[in-house]
């Protein structure tokens, strides 16, 4: 018996050693990264971990609110890196999630003027977050199904024209911004006064609607011909398809549109904040920027001007209108708790609302 | 205590013991902490530990909330009709009119939607059920529309991708009660005079009816918390309370009415079980 102990206990401590031993001796450097799912694209983030011999985790998730909720339920120090909307880093950065950045680390010069909103990604002088890619939340369509001439109009996301031909992507701030814009309103100027007739027009918006869904919803919509029109949908819905279907297509209507932005920053409580550092910088090199805006999950423009992309698809994210499209959009509204709450609820009242 | 009944005792803890910590660590306590979350607030991005009733009372002041409880009420009170009229028949077929030898390879079939991913088959229904799909197009060529039929993203296609699932076990649950109602009591039904309609009537469904109902409670609960199939079918036409609970999560990280809203959905579900309760033999299946 004893020695039947002795032979068992000998074994389970080989077994122990040698799984300290391999653990030791294989632990790859590792990064974890909480990122919208563009991130998640292996060519891009492939490069990266060949060259510097690191495994890149991600997790994607699709909202600030999701990214937090997340991040309330992790230790510090579980996360490295954080891509996030450039309009929640002055709010992340209070809640104390991100470090400093220095700014000479980083291509700032190549990124597009419009696109450095130092009042986004800086707080009280110091850096926290680079912004990486850009684009619209506006009006998406299938030009061999609709008139492109009625997509200059903002108006048209209720025109009755279009009834039970719209699919509105579900993200309550841009979308209702489209519609303060179609009502002649400014996205820096709207106010809870406003609610009522923002209001009326997403119902209105709820009688034309097929759908109301996320990105892939809205999208299969609009490929399956479900629907022609996405209301706050932009490259980022239909660049990826655009193989497949040319006639999907995109335009900021002649009021104006809305403009995205995402940034990308380290954790605080990173314990690896060089190498999270050296992944901000491949990602803002003109390779890294270039697999970023083709990403397999979405496309968008590169805050990186010098981005290497191919003429075809410069062409598919319309880099020469670019100039315009920047002057005619808006960022998306920073509202006060008060606000935020009212607008959400209003948009849970459009998601109930049956016409 | 003689040592024989503490040895006994201690026998029975023993068995029990693992269950009871199972429950008490991922059902008790998570509970406990869910309705200590559904008093606190989120205030400024952080939550704030003060007990108070806010969110229940938000809850049943906003239509828009409340409404979501009765959307998911409506929805899972439909699926589980449908599915059971559809289930019994096919459970009494595989039970009483199927070859012993078939009915192992008919209750395959019947399980085989359960093998494939839940999201995938909801994404295949929408495909199915869109305006561009095989259902338009079948209901088009025979004449019986004149153009394009979405169902895709409507409460319907919600109610058909649950019952398509519901369906299946439901019946599982009644054939698995009909096959241990004895042959003989039939037999000796007809024996008495009784019609096949009499028997079926007085005999084989009242004994069937625990079956019934443990596959009418699965549905109504699980169809209750579901979340995914109202959000790929459903098209967003319409919120129901799983959905209306994720809003809170995912757009404002509150977790505290978050909390509120899934007791809310806690205690209605208990409701449902104490209705059951009476039918609900599990030892019977």
């Amino acid at each position: 018996m004893a020695r039947t102990r002795f032979i068992l206990m000998a074994m389970l401590a080989a077994a122990g050693w040698s799984a300290g031993v391999q653990t030791a001796a294989a632990a790859p450097k590792e990064l974890n990264v909480l990122s919208w799912c563009d991130h998640t694209d292996r060519e891009l983030v492939g490069a990266f971990e060949k060259a510097n011999g690191v495994k890149v985790n991600l997790k994607e998730y699709d909202g600030t609110g999701v990214a937090l909720a997340l991040l309330e339920q992790s230790k510090p120090g579980d996360w490295d890196v954080f891509v996030v909307d450039s309009i929640d880093v002055a709010r992340v950065v209070k809640l104390g999630l991100l470090a400093p950045l220095n700014e000479a680390d980083f291509p700032f010069n190549d990124i597009f003027p419009q696109v450095r909103t130092p009042e986004l990604h800086k707080v009280d002088g110091k850096l926290y977050a680079v912004p990486e890619k850009f684009g619209y939340n506006t009006i998406a369509f299938n030009k061999a199904k609709v008139d492109p001439r009625d997509m200059r109009d903002a108006a048209v996301l209720w025109n009755p024209k279009y009834k039970g031909r719209l699919a509105v992507y579900d993200y309550y701030i841009p979308v209702m911004e489209m519609v303060g814009i179609g009502l002649g309103i400014k996205p820096a100027e709207l106010n809870a006064g406003h609610l009522k007739a923002v209001k009326e027009k997403l119902f209105a918006m709820k009688a034309h609607s097929k759908v109301v869904g996320d990105v892939v919803t809205v999208q299969t919509a609009l490929a399956t011909g479900e629907v022609d029109i996405i209301a706050g949908g932009g490259e980022f819905a239909v660049s990826v398809l655009h193989k497949e279907n040319p006639n999907l297509d995109w335009m900021l209507p002649d009021q104006g549109g809305v403009r995205w932005q995402q940034a990308i920053g380290v954790f605080a409580a990173s314990q690896k904040k060089d190498l999270a550092t050296q992944f901000i910088k491949y990602i803002m090199s003109p390779a890294g920027q270039g697999k970023l805006a083709t990403s397999s999950c979405y496309w968008a423009m590169p805050a990186n001007s010098k981005a290497t992309l191919s003429a075809e698809q410069k062409k598919v994210l319309r880099w020469d209108e670019q100039p315009k499209f920047l002057a005619n959009s808006y960022f998306y509204l920073r509202p006060d708790e008060a606000f935020d709450k009212a607008l959400l609820d209003t948009w849970t009242e459009f998601l109930q609302h049956t016409p | 205590m003689s040592a024989t009944a503490r040895e006994k005792q201690l026998r029975g803890w023993s068995l029990v013991g693992p269950g009871l910590l199972w429950t008490i660590a991922f059902f008790l306590v998570p509970l406990f902490i869910m309705a200590a979350y559904s008093l606190f607030q989120r205030v400024g991005g952080r939550i704030v530990t003060d007990l108070s009733l806010a969110n229940y009372r938000l809850f049943f002041e906003k239509p828009h909330h409340h409404d979501a409880l009765f959307n998911s009420l409506e929805v899972a009170v439909v699926t589980a009709a449908v599915s059971m009229f559809l289930a019994y028949p096919l459970a009494y077929i595989l039970a009483y009119r199927v070859p012993p030898r078939w009915q192992r390879i008919a209750l395959v079939a019947a399980i085989l939607p359960f093998w494939t991913s839940y999201v995938v088959r909801s994404y295949s229904w929408l495909l199915v059920l869109s305006s561009e799909g095989i259902v338009s197009k079948a209901l088009q060529w025979t004449g019986l529309c004149d153009g394009p039929v979405a169902i895709a993203n409507t409460r319907a296609a919600t109610i058909i991708g649950f019952v398509h699932f519901f369906t299946m076990l439901l019946t599982l649950t009644i054939f698995a009660n009909l096959v241990q109602i004895p042959a003989s009591y039939r037999r000796a039904a007809a024996d008495l005079g009784a019609s096949a309609f009499q028997t079926f009537w007085r005999v084989t469904l009242p004994l069937s009816i625990p079956g019934v109902m443990v596959g009418a409670f699965l549905t109504l609960v699980l169809t209750l918390g579901d979340y995914i199939t109202p959000q790929i079918l459903g098209g967003y036409r319409e919120l129901l309370l799983p959905q209306a609970i994720m809003l809170q999560i995912q757009r404002n990280a509150d977790f505290p009415m978050a909390s509120a809203m899934s007791m809310i959905l806690m205690v209605v579900i208990s409701a449902v079980f104490v209705i059951f309760s009476r039918w609900l033999k599990i030892e019977r299946l």
